[in-house]
């Protein structure tokens, strides 16, 4: 390769790359800060753990995003090939020095992002959600009534084809929908009498598939007041979009009063989506293939509600 | 160089490609059409689900038919487009870059292609089965995917798993024949550090393909024995562990997001130079990387499953290989811009389709390592921010980089111009719809839309609204796709043997080529490919051949 003579960049060129960088330093920050409003409003201790490290790579993303993108819009503004100009251009075959600096640098930045996310990865797993997994027993398995074996404190969630059931057992209760106390820590254990499900509660970030044969113990604390959605997060069949419920976070107050009334209110049909499309369909059929028969709504002390609207 | 090899053979009959030919440029044509009629067909499948989730309640299609409809749709795309398609970019490209007559084992090509319609009419038989199609997703997760409502042996999802492992088997016969022929027929002086990007890309993904198919087809064979046989390898029932499937499925099908991407990093390393008129930017540090992707690529797996019940430390160690696998893509990414810089841009349709889809793959990477990153995977794991990503990775960056190769090596094989108003309005269409389509899934993830649903809430439907319009968009940007490949090949203007001035063993072969390529006179490598610039000649005699060519031309 013959060699090139050597033109640093000017001056003028130099101070201009360095306003363009700072420029697009202004729009990554101000990226990160805008990320947190596409996100829903933070409910659990664990959310702003989320968001931030959230922000911190949209940050860090839009930064190299619009670095590499400056630079294809450059090539096409500035050499552009002149129109009928059909030679080549200097033969650059590379530069060692510009390739172990670009690959230093993304592994020293993903590297810290990795180190980072170890951290908040730690401090969720000490709030709570890093779960505990225990094999169930045969008995846990034929969908009996665990709940004189559970810690009082403990809600369980059972995840049906297609509903949700939350039993508080030390109050022997039962509910379709999740009512938890705010800024009080609560351990629940996920089963499923089915398929896999996913416990997926957005406005808390948290996420944890439920599995059949198994139980798994999994933990939050709420701390907003309000109504939320919590979806079923793994596909669990044919009305696995409609499996929904909603959760109440609440006062000690309102939630000693909830939990006194639902004792003592009778077991009732709980909220089922698919059960009622299920009824419709066997009355009006519209098409579509066979489909496993939901599981009978469960019979629950408080069914709840699932159209009063939701922040989350 | 004799006249004879270079004269121009009786035009073969269009009949050829209906029948059972070896002729790997016979059969890479037809990878390339049939993969394009499943892409119609995944296409439509798509525009029916966009259709159902233009408004938040489930009312154009009944729930069980969506179901069905997106299993199909990920399922073609993938196993009869996305995989097709690129094998037959292998059986164009292979042999004649690096100057083989044929593959090394033609018949085992022949018999890999003939799978695909195989177990593609397979795969759409299970419409017309009573059970209908599967349901549960390409991953088909147990104990879901075992749940048979009318018990039928014959069902959806038992020709689904039929035809996953035939593909899986057509893969497998590929993988060997295109490994064989790399390591094995190269033209004389062309050693591995001589060889184009392309073939370096190539090898690593079907390297992968090796390694990772056995274990989904050992776990689809598992499968299928617990839906039909009743055996409990993962009925919890019985003491069978449905997250074992998961460990067998993600452990090939992670690395196959690798085999489809690596040659389209070839695509791209090709493309860049021809159309910057430079050499690639870094040419050995490129072609290691990919190797490197591989090596990285089979340790990842476990990311696809942060929510599923794995250990923190686990969580913790696949987090840092899945972000490792930035370094070696970065390497490839700015090699890109280093061999742009300075070089001579020319905005022809295949660059303009290489740079969207470079545009698209940044993105996308980006919003990987956030995916790779425990916390906001937690968050938003199985989200329509997956189905972004993902179709950021397959739709903007593979799909455009594979329409970049076809504008690109149109005239080599077919002997056609490809029109360029036609194309850049195909790719105009193709970037603003894929944008549209895809960068709303994005917000509608983090906001807790999860994917795979039939309805959602109403505070989803701003954005749905505008993917949907995305993806009716894109089904147009097809049209002026199809238009342009049928004009251009039965009425285009004729190709010279190089029209864009590219350097490479197929540019020294006649458009289209003989059956047997060079034939007897293989010319000897003597330099480094993308030699634009340094007035190096690639082979020996390189003149003499390209004067033979110009005046077979002239003469035409």
């Amino acid at each position: 390769m013959t060699s090139s003579t050597p033109r640093g960049p000017g001056p003028i060129a130099l101070a201009a790359l360095a306003v363009w960088i700072g420029l697009l330093a202004l729009i990554s920050v101000w990226m990160a800060g805008a990320s947190l409003r596409w996100l829903p409003v933070q409910a659990s201790n664990a959310a702003p753990l989320v968001d931030g490290l959230f922000s911190f790579e949209t940050g860090v993303g839009t930064f190299v995003f619009l670095g590499v993108i400056s630079v294809m819009a450059w090539v096409m503004l500035v050499h552009r090939a002149e129109k009928y100009d059909e030679s080549d251009a200097e033969p650059i075959e590379g530069n060692t020095r510009l390739e172990v600096i670009w690959t230093a640098i993304p592994f020293v930045l993903v590297m810290a992002i990795a180190w980072y996310a170890i951290q908040i990865n730690t401090e969720l797993g000490v709030l709570g959600p890093m779960e505990h997994i225990h094999l169930r027993s045969p008995q846990e398995q034929q969908g009996g009534y665990p709940g004189d074996r559970l810690p009082a404190e403990q809600v369980e969630v059972v995840a049906r084809q297609w509903s949700w059931e939350f039993r508080y057992p030390g109050e022997h209760v039962s509910s379709t929908e999740l009512h938890l106390e705010l800024d009080r820590p609560v351990t629940f254990r996920l089963v499923s009498e089915d398929v896999l499900h996913g416990f997926f509660i957005p406005a808390f970030r948290l996420k944890q598939d439920v599995i059949p044969g198994r139980a798994i113990d999994f933990s939050l604390t709420p701390t907003r007041l309000g109504r939320y959605r919590l979806r079923d997060s793994q596909f669990s069949g044919t009305w696995f979009a409609a499996n929904q419920a909603d959760v109440v976070v609440e006062t000690a107050e309102d939630h000693a009063a909830w939990l006194k009334q639902a004792a003592a209110a009778p077991l009732q049909r709980g909220l089922s989506v698919a059960a009622d499309e299920y009824a419709d369909r066997q009355t009006n059929p519209h098409g579509g293939w066979p489909t496993v028969v939901p599981a009978p709504p469960p019979q629950v002390n408080a069914p709840g509600s699932s159209s009063l609207p939701h922040d989350a | 160089m004799t006249s004879t090899a270079l004269s121009p053979e009786p035009p073969a009959s269009w009949r050829r490609y209906f029948g059972f030919s070896t002729d790997a440029k016979v059969i890479g044509i037809q990878y390339i059409v049939v993969a394009f009629f499943f892409f119609l067909v995944g296409g439509l499948l798509a525009m029916i689900m966009r259709g159902e989730l233009i408004t938040p309640e489930a009312d154009l299609v009944d729930r069980t038919v969506y179901n069905g409809l997106y299993t199909m749709h990920g399922t073609i795309m993938l196993f009869l487009f996305i995989f097709p398609v690129l094998n037959g970019l292998n059986n164009l490209l292979i042999p004649t870059m690096i100057g083989a007559p044929d593959m090394a084992f033609p018949r085992l090509n022949t018999a890999a292609f003939w799978l695909v319609p195989v177990f593609g009419i397979l795969l759409i038989a299970s419409f017309f089965v009573p059970s209908g199609p599967a349901t549960s997703g390409w991953w088909s997760y147990p104990p879901v995917s075992l749940q048979n409502p009318l018990g039928h042996l014959i069902n959806g999802e038992f020709l689904w798993v039929l035809a996953v492992a035939l593909s899986g088997v057509s893969s497998i016969m590929g993988a060997v024949n295109f490994v064989t022929t790399i390591l094995r027929m190269r033209a004389p002086g062309m050693g591995f550090f001589r060889m184009p990007v392309f073939c370096w890309t190539a090898l690593a993904a079907q390297t992968l393909q090796l390694i990772g198919l056995p274990a989904l087809t050992g776990g689809a064979v598992m499968l299928l024995l617990d839906l039909s046989v009743g055996t409990s390898f993962y009925r919890p029932e019985g003491g069978g562990d449905p997250v074992l499937y998961q460990h067998f499925f993600w452990f090939y099908s992670h690395p196959a997001v690798y085999v489809i991407i690596l040659p389209v990093f070839g695509i791209f390393s090709e493309l860049f130079p021809v159309y910057s008129r430079k050499p690639l930017f870094g040419y050995v540090y490129v072609c290691l990387a990919s190797f490197i992707i591989v090596g990285l690529g089979l340790i990842v797996w476990v990311h696809h499953m942060f929510p599923s019940g794995v250990t923190q430390w686990m969580r913790n160690l696949f987090m840092v290989t899945t972000m490792l696998i930035a370094v070696p893509t970065g390497v490839k990414v700015f090699a890109w811009l280093g061999t742009m810089w300075n070089g001579k841009i020319r905005l022809t349709t295949p660059m303009l389709f290489c740079m969207g889809g470079l545009f698209n793959f940044v993105f996308a990477g980006i919003t990987g390592i956030m995916l790779a990153t425990v916390p906001i995977d937690i968050h938003v794991s199985n989200t329509y921010f997956v189905v972004g990503h993902f179709h950021y990775v397959i739709y903007g960056a593979a799909v455009m980089g594979v329409f970049a190769a076809i504008y690109h090596w149109f005239p080599k094989f077919t002997g056609r111009m490809p029109y360029e108003g036609l194309g850049k309005l195909h790719f105009l269409l193709t970037f603003v719809g894929a944008n549209l389509n895809f960068l709303p899934m994005h917000p509608l993830g983090l906001m807790g839309m999860p994917r795979r649903v039939s309805s959602y809430d109403p505070e989803f439907a701003f954005w749905n609204v505008l993917a949907s319009l995305g993806a009716f968009l894109l089904g147009v940007s097809i049209i002026p796709f199809l238009l342009n490949m049928i004009s251009s090949w039965a009425r285009g203007p004729r190709a010279t043997h190089n029209p864009w001035n590219a350097i490479g063993l197929e540019w020294l072969l006649p458009s289209p080529p003989a059956e047997d390529n060079f034939g007897e006179h293989v010319p000897t490598v003597i330099s480094r490919p993308y030699g634009y610039g340094t007035g190096e000649p690639l082979v020996e005699h390189q003149a003499e051949i390209e004067r033979a060519l110009t005046l077979q031309e002239a003469n035409r």
